[in-house]
């Protein structure tokens, strides 16, 4: 394959899997929230599981974005060093994005600081926001996409504690965001929690927590059981799907964590919404593909 | 109890609607989030329409030009933003416009309250992120108004057609059914938090 052939394939993959990702929500996210709706007994609840449920379906039927909300885009990337269109890889990134843009259609959601004027294109000064990574003797490209609306983006926070104030200050910190801000961020939550040193790694760790399969485990026993605490607590204030009551509040928490300095323990938080919409695609160095979120749908 | 409601909506109209109640709207809703509502209350401007009697929808919608044909719209996907943002600026828009009925996501506060208890209008939740359902509930898109704020931000004048689930959460007598979920969550929330305290021992 010509080098302009391949990136203008790999522009067209990246492209249409951002748009698919805005129409259908990841296989782990839609088996979640089946089983919520099924465990719900109350009636309010009920109806408004069985709206999400038919507001999907019909998603898929129309192709349409399942909320209009298409949030900024945000990619993971892991990329091969010996993965053969890496010089060129952020520049079709961006280009994948305004593509998807016009072709999903996603809403226009970049909007310039300062200058206060929306570009129409979902591209603009770091946007698509891009965190790389390297895997070394690879010739592959992993990339996990990520649309967040600007609901469950604004209950985003962190905060550096003292040790003194210990994890007692970090459970009370996510717990206090529930009751507050989460209420409106579109329950059942996923839960994203970084526990570190500053508040730059907590906030980063905090999404990178939210690209993880719902319901997967931190490898720390410790940091697990806090996991699970952390969802019977949050469930037992009973948010139920939109804030209005009900059985649950999450479809999850997941904590990422590091060493942190001895003076500090930061902790930030950040929330995915019932449609979390997420999405891993793996590519070859041939740009075949694997959909590892969504499988059996054809690009 | 499930109703619905049709635009111009009366005092009369919302006097047995309670928090809690199912309602469906026919007629016409407004899209009206942020800068709007800055446009009206900090800068002093007229809202481009008339909505007394009216409704309006803090969405910012997925909109398609109909191709080939001048000013025609095409609803894609539009479904509720979260309300509260609009919550400094929603009882002197209300006592301003005349509006009756406000749809959005999540809660309102007390500023809200008065301005429903005081002018008689009401504050619904729409199902977030069911914005399909809620596209197809929209028949036609009458008229797009401040377009120059984008996409999201433009006023796109909607025709619904039994427009919801749009469940009650401030009602005209100022109830609010958030408010009142707040108090119970907080509660257990803090018994939630007195056994999560026992579990976290770790530095020691």
């Amino acid at each position: 394959m010509e080098k302009t052939e391949a990136l203008g394939l790999l522009t067209d993959r990246v492209a249409k899997f951002t748009a698919m990702i805005g129409k259908r929500l990841p296989d782990d996210v839609t088996a979640k929230l089946k089983e919520l709706r099924d465990e719900e007994s109350m009636p309010m609840a009920k109806m408004i599981y069985e709206a999400m449920e038919r507001n999907q379906e019909q998603a898929v039927a129309l192709n349409r974005p399942s909320c209009q909300d298409t949030g900024m885009i945000q990619m993971f990337v892991r990329v091969g060093s010996k993965f053969p269109y890496i010089d060129a890889l952020a520049e079709v990134l961006k280009d994948a994005v305004a593509i998807a843009t016009k072709e999903g259609p996603l809403r226009h959601n970049a909007v310039e600081t300062f200058d206060e004027v929306n570009t129409g294109t979902n591209t603009g000064t770091k946007a698509p926001w891009l965190y790389w990574d390297i895997l070394p003797d690879s010739d592959r490209l992993e990339l996990d996409i990520y649309m967040a609306g600007g609901g469950c983006s604004l209950p985003g926070q962190g905060k550096t504690l003292m040790p003194g104030e210990g994890y007692e200050g970090v459970v009370k910190f996510v717990l206090d965001i529930m009751t507050s801000y989460g209420l409106n961020a579109c329950p059942p939550l996923l839960v994203g929690i970084g526990i570190g040193t500053s508040i730059d790694s907590a906030a980063y760790m905090s999404k990178v927590a939210l690209m993880r399969p719902v319901g997967s485990r931190n490898a720390n026993p410790k940091a697990a059981q806090l996991e699970k605490d952390l969802i019977s607590a949050i469930d037992s204030i009973g948010l139920g799907p939109q804030g209005l009551q009900g059985k649950k509040s999450v479809m999850g928490v997941h904590i990422e964590n590091s060493a942190r300095h001895p003076s500090v323990i930061s902790v930030a938080v950040n929330v995915g919404c019932w449609a979390h919409r997420r999405g891993t695609i793996v590519f070859n160095s041939d740009l075949s593909y694997e959909l590892i979120t969504h499988k059996g749908v054809k690009l | 109890m499930s109703k619905i409601l049709n635009t111009p909506v009366s005092d009369e109209d919302l006097k047995d609607i309670r928090i809690g109640d199912v309602i469906y709207l026919n007629g016409h809703i407004v899209t009206c989030r942020d800068v709007a509502h800055r446009r009206l209350i900090e800068y002093g401007r007229e809202l481009p329409v008339d909505i007394q009697g009216g409704a309006i929808f803090h969405a910012g919608p997925i909109v398609r030009k109909v191709e080939g044909e001048e000013k025609k719209f095409e609803m894609v996907s539009i479904g509720p933003t979260t309300s509260m943002r609009m919550e400094k600026f929603e009882k002197e828009f209300i006592e301003k416009t005349g509006v009756k009925v406000i749809v959005g996501k999540g809660g309102m506060g007390p500023n809200t309250e008065m301005g429903c208890r005081e002018n008689k209008a009401i504050h619904c939740v729409f199902p977030a992120g069911c914005a399909v359902i809620a596209a197809t509930e929209v028949e036609k898109i009458e008229g797009a108004y401040w377009q120059d704020l984008g996409m999201p931000e433009t006023l796109w004048v909607c025709h619904v057609k039994e427009f919801g689930p749009l469940i009650v959460s401030i009602d005209a007598e100022g109830n609010n059914l958030f408010e009142q979920n707040k108090v119970l969550f907080n509660k257990r929330k803090d018994e939630a938090l007195e056994e999560l305290y026992t579990k976290v021992k770790f530095i020691k």
